[in-house]
């Protein structure tokens, strides 16, 4: 059992020596309880924050599945204008981001962990606080200094133990949160320039959409223009139909202006 | 027995369990003397793993102290290293 011991009798030396103490015992339940506020306020940052990254990420990866779906969009109708090249490249930007949207997966994955696991330590506190609380108060209602001092001991064994642990907890939470808020800031930065949220965006980037969008400008106007051809005929007949609506209206128009004229001269008699 | 995973919790184990955890124990601290970070590895999650699956979650409103403390499943060889020579194993 001897590296199982030795671990457990390192750390809870230091759990001990990191412990508060007062002149009057009663008073370092008290200390310690503070820094059990302080802990459990701390602890619940941390959910917050490793939250919050979390969030972070689902978003870029939302974006950058975006610019997949866009860029799948271009090569397929780089391909229904027999432009493979240009399909080529839509797709080999988008097995770039594919790469990308896996590392953020796993990313994410991790950080689901991380603040499931500060969630618990959270819990386990919270009750562990609680309870000690109560041990507290029965210490410093019931017990002279002398006597308190062996309870408060047992008392404060167990959650030096527990605090040290929740910091450790916070620690690790932090510092994989740290490693991946720089990541994401870098992509964040890569998708504000526009250099995986919209291949078209960047220099040479440009080619795809550009292509496209003159070739299908092309297109669109010629069916456009077959559609016109073809809907030109069947239309003549209803406007024929429909043309007496309007000359009844046009014939309203002059009386109207007449009496108009009528009362804007009454208006000036 | 109380065993306590650092960031998961306490455990209580039953005594009988102990032989197999020693067990594995013995191969984890092989490892660590070592340097060898793929035996390390496995060593360390099956070691948690029995603890896990022989263990009952202690109450966690209970004040006790455990009688046995591992690393964290995540932890690397040199954080353990680390841990053994008191450094830094307690943030404050």
């Amino acid at each position: 059992m001897s590296l199982m011991k030795r671990i457990s009798l390192i750390f809870r030396s230091k759990a001990n020596k990191a412990l508060d103490r007062a002149e009057d015992p009663r008073e370092t339940l008290d200390y310690s309880y503070q820094r059990q506020l302080d802990l459990l306020s701390k602890v619940r940052r941390g959910v917050a924050d490793v939250a919050t990254s979390r969030k972070r990420v689902e978003l870029q990866v939302t974006q950058l599945e975006q610019s997949a779906a866009k860029l799948q969009g271009q090569a397929e109708k780089s391909l229904q204008m027999g432009r493979e090249d240009l399909a080529r490249e839509a797709l080999t930007r988008k097995s770039a981001l594919a790469t990308q949207i896996t590392d953020l997966k796993t990313q994410h994955a991790q950080l689901q962990g991380e603040e499931e696991k500060l969630t618990l330590a959270q819990q386990r506190l919270q009750a562990k606080v609680e309870s000690f609380r109560t041990r507290k108060e029965t210490i410093k209602a019931t017990y002279t200094a002398a006597e308190a001092q062996t309870r408060i001991n047992e008392a404060m064994s167990g959650i030096g133990e527990e605090m040290g642990d929740v910091g450790l907890a916070i620690q690790r939470a932090e510092d994989k949160t740290a490693q991946m808020q720089a990541r994401a800031g870098a992509i964040d930065e890569l998708i504000a320039s526009g250099a995986l949220d919209d291949a078209s965006a960047i220099n040479s980037g440009d080619d795809i959409t550009r292509e496209l969008e003159a070739m299908s400008s092309q297109a669109d106007v010629e069916a456009e223009l077959a559609r016109l051809k073809g809907l030109s005929a069947p239309e003549a007949p209803e406007a024929i139909e429909a043309a007496p609506e309007p000359g009844e209206i046009l014939a309203d128009e002059p009386e109207k202006q007449e009496t108009a004229s009528d009362a804007g001269k009454d208006g000036q008699a | 027995m109380i065993i306590r995973i650092l960031t998961e919790g306490q455990y209580d184990v039953a005594d009988e369990a102990l032989a197999r955890l020693n067990q594995l124990d013995v191969t984890l601290e092989a490892a660590v003397e070592a340097g060898d970070e793929a035996a390390f590895a496995s060593a360390l999650a099956e070691l948690l793993g029995g603890v896990r699956t022989v263990g009952v979650a202690h109450p966690a409103d209970s004040l006790d102290e455990s009688d046995l403390i591992l690393p964290p499943a995540d932890a690397t060889l040199e954080q353990v290293r680390q841990m053994l020579t008191e450094g830094g194993l307690i943030p404050g």
